[in-house]
């Protein structure tokens, strides 16, 4: 297949195989759809670990597996969910929605978009290629000193340390993308304080991005090189300071967890006035409180550190901060509840997961104001009750909300409407099930059960706790089968879903689903929020008229291009250059240098390519 | 389609609410015990926190019950039709968006307030403790993957259970010899993480008499699962008593020859003095020095300066644990631990050569002398 379309004589023209439009496309719908179905997958994996871990605690003294096995799930499990399943199915979404919500045609830099898609996908399939050789093992926050070579002497925490630098880099890139597409590309007429709450959300969670990854960045470049060029960033022997780790890592990782859950928050916010066809409640005020939460957010990370004694100002400061958020997430709660309140509440299957999500939401935001009153988090930190409170706001938030978002959005992007009985299943399978599993981790933790141990005594009371997470854990992993069965049985349906199945506020619900390459035939002006409500409410009617398809002529698109995937590739190759033996590492050895030479060559050819070089003619 | 969906949406309603309370209930009526819960305080530090964190639980428990119900309440009320008319469009309400921004801002003063007070009460270590003496010091040193406990008033050393008197403020001084740990006794205080570059404090005094576990509490690589560790709260005399039992236990005294009599006041119940001539405590000594053991494990408590690889064995014989808080202490547990280390902890840094059955017997009945 591949050598056909290299043949000269094919390229440019309407024979190109599927599969090189997709590894080609440039288009920010097919690359919302390969990050979707990329970061599911890893979703899957790291729930399998998820299982493992769980069979594993199941009751006292097990041995079903080793200590070592064990510390690489719970790793990996933590870098899955948070780099490879949750950042990138917000993605999906970002991809897919953002150009439609300001009505563009594409993102600011299409193939900048392709090339963060692929470093993303090359570094998630690089850190789980690790189970191969020894998986990451030392935790998803890798603390100084045993993320150090002394104690973590193996290629694991190699993997980890460059994993995470590919990944970083996809998510910078994104992160520049989608800040200058929603700060330069919206539709005429529509002024930030018009914007849809889901493009809010995505903008603030990229200025969390672009302030907050360039710090992780450079810890990871300090572990790298203390542990390939022997320097002593985090090596106390060396004068160098754990500490300093701890710090660099929460003023990144804080900021993360808000990168989790705005684009979370965002979605309910789009689902919730459709459902109850009204309006948001206090716009402003949502707009407002997301910022002040991304603000206050660079401002609280040592609350993670509290059990390392900074002493009781410091102490006293990240408490206080810490307290604040609750202000603003409270606000966001309320103005939701205002949202359904007085609305005419339609129990479709994305409003279920959405109500599902402010109710999980609250129990998490409220043990983590628990958190904030640090006395109180030395007996918490490190135990139980803060997995389960970080899973309340991880997947009773962000995964809860991410379904609701896939189950109200699946019909725009495949034109075809997921099953409601089948989605209902769901529903209630997850929530019972995750209920099952984290709700009573609050009282082993309580009880005194630490985290990350693999396996406990009996006669401490955490047994019951743990075998009821431990059935909880199968009653989720059947709810995400029920999903997989809905999206198979309706995949054999012809694809008929209306352009607007919901009865939706924003611009994507507009254009026919699934969308025409070029989005927008004609590019839409914009009079105020909720543009489409308007206009349906000016023509007296519940829907529009479905709208027709365009033969796109006279529309000029960016053209596919291989650059963003060799360019992936070449960054890929120099970065396990400083993790391989001599002579193969670099700068000594080869397989960085060629790296390199790739990643440099990319991007010149990329930058001299002229836009629509393979275009299809229109 | 729209009655079926009604009926089974309210009985999954009613499991996942009644669900908290069945766990409650159920834990309630096994009737197990909790030593290690930090919901049952044994010590003023730990008491401040519990008495913070039930500030906290009520707050919480209210803005609980009233939000989600607020959100149910909407949800059944509110509920309409695919054709229902347009409900009113109402886009905010500044003066609610007022009320609901400083009702929360003045319940989280109620929480603050006690939080920074405590925050500044359990930094401040008491100079003297209930009892009315002064503190007892204790260095606390981390290892991969056990606890050292040393005292440097009494000049002893013990490890992974440390003897305090009951009542007495303990003032713990901490750090570790290689990666970060966290020391954790959950009814007597909070967490504080050991550092190999800073020392650390924590301090709590005892309430009650007894034996209490704890646990590291950061993951500290492939045994942070198995670094317990166990407070033991002596009356003050049964501690001034194994306090004078580990001073009188030094390397040179563990040396004498195995015919010695144990010390009188030895701890253990049926302590008396080991026969003249037991061949087989005598084959264990040897066995002690020449299976390399005495590598890495100093024998006496007393002027044991140095960090040594492994544990102190001082007192050996009458710990109620093992491999730091994870096996019973008996003879059979012992032997099976002494030679096969890496079965009982894999990755554990204790490397044996191969020792027998009757290699193993004589090595547990010579550290059964060891009181």
């Amino acid at each position: 297949m591949a050598t056909t379309v290299l043949d000269p004589a094919h390229a440019g023209t309407r024979s190109r195989s599927v599969l090189v439009e997709w590894l080609t496309t440039v288009d920010h719908k097919k690359i919302g759809i390969m990050y979707g179905a990329s970061a599911f997958v890893f979703f899957l994996i790291g729930g399998l670990e998820a299982l493992l871990i769980r069979a594993q605690l199941a009751g006292p003294n097990k041995d079903l597996i080793s200590p070592e096995f064990y510390n690489q799930l719970f790793t990996m499990h933590g870098t899955t969910m948070i780099f490879l399943a949750v950042m990138p199915l917000s993605a999906m979404f970002f991809n897919f929605f953002i150009p439609l919500q300001i009505g563009a045609r594409d993102v600011a830099f299409p193939r900048l978009n392709a090339m963060s898609l692929w470093v993303f996908l090359l570094g998630g399939i690089f850190l789980n290629a690790s189970f191969i050789w020894g998986a990451p093992n030392g935790g998803w926050f890798g603390y100084a000193p045993l993320s150090g070579r002394q104690y973590s002497p193996g290629v694991n925490m190699d993997f980890w340390v460059i994993g995470l630098q590919i990944l970083g880099i996809a998510s910078l890139a994104a992160g520049v993308n989608f800040f200058t597409t929603i700060l330069n590309m919206r539709a005429r007429g529509m002024t930030l304080m018009r914007m849809p709450m889901f493009t809010w959300s995505t903008l603030v969670t990229q200025v969390l991005v672009l302030l907050s990854f360039p710090v992780i960045t450079v810890a990871l470049i300090y572990l790298m090189v203390d542990r390939v060029f022997g320097t002593g960033f985090f090596v106390p022997a060396a004068g160098g300071d754990p500490m300093l780790w701890q710090h660099l890592f929460w003023v990144f990782g804080h900021p993360e967890v808000y990168i989790l859950i705005l684009p979370a928050f965002g979605i309910i916010s789009e689902i919730l006035p459709v459902f109850s066809r009204k309006p948001l409640f206090g716009y402003s005020a949502m707009v407002f409180s997301m910022a002040f939460i991304a603000f206050l957010g660079f401002g609280v990370w040592s609350h993670h550190m509290f059990s390392t004694g900074m002493g009781p100002l410091a102490d006293s400061f990240f408490s206080l901060a810490t307290m604040l958020i609750a202000i603003p997430t409270g606000v966001k709660i309320f103005n939701w509840i205002g949202t359904i309140w007085g609305g005419s509440i339609q129990l479709r299957t994305p409003m279920y997961f959405a109500l599902g999500f402010i109710a999980m939401f609250i129990m998490g935001g409220l043990s983590g104001v628990m958190h904030s009153v640090a006395p109180a988090d030395l007996q918490q930190t490190d135990s139980y009750f803060v997995v389960a409170h970080f899973h309340y706001v991880l997947f009773g938030g962000s995964i809860f909300a991410i379904t609701a978002g896939a189950y109200y959005w699946w019909p725009k992007m495949f034109g075809r409407m997921l099953d409601e009985g089948i989605g209902k299943a769901h529903f209630w399978l997850m929530l019972t099930g995750f209920n099952l599993t984290f709700f009573p981790m609050h009282f082993a933790g309580l009880l005194g059960m630490p985290r990350r141990i693999y396996t406990y005594p009996g006669g401490l009371g955490f047994d019951t706790y743990n075998l009821l997470a431990t059935v909880g854990a199968f009653v989720l992993a059947v709810s995400i089968l029920v999903f997989m069965w809905n999206v198979v049985r309706t995949w054999r349906r012809p694809a008929d879903a209306p352009a607007d199945p919901w009865g939706g506020a924003t611009l994507e619900w507009a254009i026919p689903s699934p969308p025409q390459e070029w989005n927008f035939t004609e590019e839409p002006v914009v009079s105020g929020k909720d543009e489409l409500w308007t206009l349906k409410r000016a023509a007296g009617v519940r829907t529009l008229p479905e709208p027709a398809r365009s033969d796109g002529r006279g529309i000029h698109l960016p053209g596919p291009s291989w650059w963003p995937l060799i360019v992936a590739i070449g960054i890929l190759l120099f970065m396990v250059g400083f993790m391989l033996p001599r002579p193969w590492a670099f700068p000594f050895g080869p397989v960085g240098l060629v790296g390199f030479v790739i990643t440099l060559v990319g991007i010149f050819k990329w930058a001299y390519e002229p836009p629509d070089a393979h275009a299809t003619p229109h | 389609m729209r009655l079926s969906t009604a009926t089974w949406w309210r009985p999954g309603l009613v499991r996942v609410l009644v669900l908290p309370l069945l766990l409650l209930a159920l834990a309630a009526c096994a009737g197990e015990s909790y030593p290690q819960s930090t919901l049952t305080p044994k010590g003023d530090f730990a008491d401040l926190v519990d008495a913070l964190f039930r500030t906290t639980v009520f707050w919480a428990v209210i803005i609980f019950v009233l939000v989600e119900g607020a959100l149910l309440f909407a949800i059944f009320r509110f509920r309409g039709r695919a054709d229902d008319p347009e409900p009113e469009q109402i886009h905010g309400n500044t003066l609610v968006e007022i009320i609901w921004t400083v009702i929360p801002a003045a319940v989280l003063a109620f929480v603050a307030v006690p939080t920074v007070r405590t925050i500044f009460d359990t930094a401040r270590i008491p100079e003297t403790g209930p009892d009315g003496q002064a503190a007892l010091k204790v260095e606390v040193i981390g290892h991969q993957w056990w606890w050292e406990f040393r005292y440097p008033e009494l000049g002893i050393v013990t490890a992974n259970e440390m003897h305090v008197p009951v009542g007495r403020t303990v003032d713990l001084r901490m750090k570790t010899v290689d990666v970060l740990h966290s020391f954790w006794i959950p009814q007597f205080a909070g967490k504080r993480d050991v550092f190999p570059n800073r020392e650390t404090r924590l301090w709590f005094s005892a309430r009650e008499v007894g034996a209490f576990p704890g646990a590291c509490a950061e993951f500290c690589g492939i045994q942070h699962g198995r670094m317990d560790f166990y407070v033991m709260v002596d009356e003050p005399a049964a501690f001034d008593g194994w306090v004078a039992t580990r001073q009188a236990d030094s390397a040179a005294a563990a040396m004498r020859p195995a015919a010695a009599p144990v010390p009188a006041d030895s701890l253990a119940p049926d302590a008396a003095p080991v026969a003249a001539v037991d061949p087989l405590v005598a084959e264990g000594k040897q066995l002690f020095m020449t299976k390399a053991c005495a590598g890495c494990h100093a024998l006496g408590s007393a002027g044991a300066a140095t960090t040594m690889i492994g544990p102190n064995l001082g007192g050996i014989g009458t710990r109620k644990m093992i491999a730091a808080g994870w096996l019973e202490n008996t003879d059979e547990n012992l032997a099976h631990w002494i030679q096969n280390p890496q079965a009982v902890k894999e990755g554990v840094l204790m490397n044996v050569p191969p020792i027998t059955d009757a290699e193993a017997t004589a090595l547990v009945a010579y550290l059964r002398t060891r009181q």
